[in-house]
């Protein structure tokens, strides 16, 4: 905790996004405070969350097509048995939920599983030496976990409602999937009911899967940020049980955003 | 907690990682996992036909090995049987030899005893003669009297 702060600050501070937008007042810049980042509305980016989404992102693609591109048939050294393990998993995966066929769905389960893990992987980092380091060199925000971002986790159930909602089409046409949305469970005698339901299922998808994510590690950030206000010699007492507890946690989400993403893709080439 | 264009950035690191993945990391691998299956599964083949041509390599060498036994016991019973006779043979020649030596040697023995009966007969001839003339005191033509000495010495 530094100096000079008090706690509410500290937590302020440890929550806040480094954002880059337009401000009403001080025109493109970085806000220098939560306050300036929500006035700035829409036309912002949180550069904290990009540059570590996108940078861990880089390291998954790098490291896997690394192994992909040196993979040998024989016996596989360390690092492919551990990424084919991977792999292995997520086929598994795919193949026991997803049974039809579709060239996208088991990369982009990967792709989720393992980004996501690595971005959760971020909240076991101690929450201050990044920050201070950052702040060292002066940037005044710097949230290292993007999946305590809401924009992130939404960014990417966004992404995979759109999905849902193309193979809805694509795979049922645009008639079979309206009447999916509106001749079931009751019938057409209760149409404008049926419609209700199912369109609130539907949108629930993208939604829980995002706040599901955000809300896990968003606890959990929270919850090492408070026990970094304890004492320095009394932290390790919970922050070690905790970060243990979590590892739990973080491969559970990134299993669970994975899983779920399946299903939801398996359910838009079901017909029912 | 704003919400800005994170969101839409976001949206298209997701594409771009997931066509990156899906272009240089799932299909390599999965493909080297299929082509290792395959080589199990032709090693785990390849080792049960060599078990199946071992057994049988086994159970040939087990067929020569009685092959060669029965073999070897018949020549070992043809050498037996020919030992014998040829024991047998060379006795029946040793026997022949010995009774032709044998015969051989009773012909001579015979021989000799003729001789020295001829000679003694001989001398007896000129024994009897000579006992005669003593006993007599007169000689005897033996010209004369061969006749008589000669049946003497037959007698005898």
């Amino acid at each position: 905790m530094a100096s000079g702060m008090s706690s509410a600050d500290y937590i302020q501070h440890h929550l806040t996004n480094l954002t880059y937008g337009n401000h009403p007042v001080n025109g493109w810049s970085f806000a220098e405070s939560g306050q300036q980042a929500a006035e700035m509305g829409f036309m912002a980016i949180n550069v904290d969350s990009m540059a570590w989404s996108v940078g861990l992102g880089i390291f998954f693609i790098l490291l896997f097509s690394r192994v992909a591109k040196n993979a040998t048939t024989g016996v596989p050294s360390g690092t492919q048995n551990f990424i084919e393990m991977i792999i292995e998993f997520v086929d598994d995966n795919v193949k026991s939920v997803f049974h039809h066929k579709n060239a996208i769905i088991a990369p982009m389960a990967l792709t989720i599983f393992v980004w996501v893990f690595l971005m959760n992987l971020m909240d076991l980092i101690p929450v201050d030496w990044i920050p201070s380091i950052a702040a060292a060199s002066g940037i005044h925000f710097m949230k290292i976990v993007p999946s305590t971002d809401l924009n992130v986790t939404l960014g990417m159930s966004i992404a995979v409602f759109v999905l849902i909602i193309f193979y809805s089409i694509q795979q049922k046409g645009i008639m079979g999937f309206l009447a999916e949305l509106s001749l079931q469970p009751l019938g057409k005698w209760a149409l404008p009911f049926n419609l209700f339901l199912e369109l609130v299922g539907l949108i629930a998808k993208p939604i829980s899967l995002a706040l599901r994510l955000f809300g896990n590690m968003y606890a959990g950030e929270m919850i090492f940020i408070l026990i970094a206000l304890l004492p320095f010699w009394a932290q390790w007492l919970l922050s070690v049980p905790w970060a243990l507890f979590h590892i739990l946690i973080i491969t559970l989400q990134a299993f669970i955003f994975m899983v779920l993403t399946i299903v939801y893709l398996a359910m838009a080439h079901d017909h029912h | 907690m704003n919400m800005n264009m994170t969101i839409l950035g976001q949206i298209i690191s997701f594409i771009i990682f997931v066509y990156l993945c899906m272009k240089f990391v799932w299909p390599p691998l999965t493909a080297a996992l299929a082509e290792r299956q395959k080589k199990i599964a032709e090693g785990l083949d390849a080792a049960d036909k060599a078990a199946r041509e071992l057994e049988d390599a086994q159970q040939s060498v087990e067929a020569a090995l009685q092959e060669s036994k029965a073999q070897a016991a018949t020549l070992i019973e043809q050498a037996n049987k020919r030992a014998s006779q040829i024991v047998d043979e060379a006795k029946d020649t040793a026997q022949a030899e010995a009774d032709r030596i044998k015969a051989a040697a009773a012909a001579d023995v015979e021989q000799e005893v003729n001789r020295a009966k001829e000679a003694l007969r001989a001398q007896v001839a000129t024994l009897v003669v000579a006992g005669a003339e003593k006993i007599l005191g007169a000689s005897i033509d033996v010209n004369n009297h061969q006749e008589l000495v000669d049946k003497l010495a037959a007698e005898l």
